[in-house]
């Protein structure tokens, strides 16, 4: 499932994870690691709500 | 005007920008101010500079310490124009200068400005030494640009703290207790309102951060610097990012007929009987910085148009699409509103309402051309019930 940064908006893709901070494609939102943060704003996982498909 | 000293060798360079009236689309009324900070120490640094068009005045007060050829270190809190217009031409005057920013920062000032200057991206945490003065970073991404950073001197217990704490207020006066209080925190209050109200979380977060730093002066990016007032606005950040209400409805409609005003005056007449303030604001006639400005720390916003065209007028939806994108939280209403034939405008309006996170309490209240005298009383108890809302808060 897809998670918007409610700060800044940015989506979160498991399809597409993070590659510039090391997150591979494939990763769903809950296995990111608890420290990760919006590659765009630097929010906590904390600020994130799941996008209805 | 000239520079003036904040706390020795440190000076206050920037402009007061007496005339301006919309800042993108926000309403100045009183103005506003881009300050720039000068360091003048072993190392010369300059925090933040001014909007573009100010840059002879900047440069004139810096020539007042200092010639501006000599600044070692070029300081960017906060990458937006208004106090990034005039970094590339000090750099360009002081080729020997390097720009500090964080690691947003950098990425946006080579958008803005491209050009090949020396740059050195820090994090919270990390310091640069002046000479006497040593300064460190702290990151605030998305207080209010995820670039955000603050500047903080811990030896003078002094925060450099960009966009946050400002205020749109151009004055002659730098200190806080040089100017009227009320006015100085209505502007504070119109400033978080239209700027950070949707930041709450990370405001409460960076406030509880900063609790942790010494600190008795605040240098923000606008507006007056805060020293013995300082516990105050902290205070008033605190109750801003709770959505702490004051005990009052808002009503905000716009009309064509009169019949939409008819039950917006109703249900403010309600909220009257109850002994609880209310405001009657057909948009029209008022700008939305203001209007935001109230919603802020309102206990009930309801919000009324007509049909026109089936859907709602522009000016509701206006409103609407600004509220939206600030998230107020903590606050109850509904939709009401007139229409001649099919209708729709008001439910329009409830479903819009209801993506700006307002907790709707009731189904929207709607009559055909006049509201009749059952439509009325409806709306005089619907007004009841949010006064007693807003008591019971």
């Amino acid at each position: 499932m897809k998670y918007r940064c409610l700060l800044c908006g940015y989506i979160y893709d498991p399809e597409v994870g993070d590659p510039d901070n090391d997150i591979d494609p494939g990763t769903a939102f809950e296995d990111l690691p608890d420290d990760w943060e919006c590659p765009e704003c630097g929010a906590g996982k904390d600020e994130f709500e799941p996008v209805e498909d | 005007m000239n520079s003036i000293e904040v706390k020795k060798g440190i000076y206050w360079v920037g402009s007061v920008d007496w005339n301006v009236r919309d800042f993108h689309g926000y309403t100045t009324s009183r103005g506003s101010s881009y300050n720039a900070y000068l360091i003048v120490d072993e190392k010369i640094a300059l925090i933040d500079s001014v909007k573009h068009g100010f840059r002879q005045d900047m440069l004139a007060k810096i020539a007042e310490h200092v010639d501006p050829s000599k600044i070692d270190y070029v300081i960017s809190n906060h990458t937006e124009p208004d106090h990034s217009g005039e970094l590339l031409a000090v750099m360009q005057q002081a080729p020997q200068s390097q720009l500090i920013a964080s690691a947003k920062g950098e990425k946006g000032l080579r958008q803005y400005y491209p050009g090949d200057y020396p740059c050195r991206v820090v994090k919270t945490g990390d310091t640069l030494n002046l000479g006497r003065y040593e300064l460190s970073f702290i990151n605030t991404p998305m207080l209010h640009w995820p670039d955000s950073m603050f500047t903080y001197l811990a030896s003078e217990k002094l925060l450099f703290s960009m966009d946050a704490f400002g205020q749109h207020l151009a004055s002659n006066q730098r200190f806080d207790v040089d100017v009227d209080f009320d006015i100085l925190m209505h502007e504070a209050k119109t400033y978080y309102a239209n700027i950070i109200m949707h930041l709450g979380s990370i405001v409460a977060k960076t406030l509880k951060a900063a609790s942790e730093l010494a600190i008795e002066t605040v240098c923000p990016s606008h507006g007056v610097i805060w020293t013995k007032h300082l516990p105050d606005i902290i205070s008033r950040y605190q109750d801003w990012c709770a959505f702490k209400p004051a005990g009052k409805v808002l009503v905000i409609y716009d009309s064509m007929w009169h019949s939409t005003e008819m039950m917006a005056e109703q249900i403010v007449a309600g909220a009257t009987e109850e002994g609880v303030q209310a405001q009657l604001i057909r948009l029209p006639n008022h700008d939305l910085t203001n209007v935001v400005t109230e919603i802020l720390d309102a206990d009930a916003v309801v919000v009324g148009s007509p049909t026109l065209n089936n859907g709602m007028m522009p000016t509701v939806a206006a409103f609407l699409t600004y509220i939206k994108g600030l998230k107020p939280a903590k606050k109850i209403g509904f939709a009401f509103g007139s229409h001649g034939w099919s209708g729709g405008g008001a439910a329009q309006v409830g479903q819009e309402m209801e993506a700006t996170g307002i907790e709707i309490v009731r189904e929207p209240i709607v009559c055909q051309y006049r509201p009749d005298q059952a439509v009325l009383d409806q709306c005089l108890s619907a007004g009841k019930e949010l006064a007693q809302h807003a008591k019971s808060c």
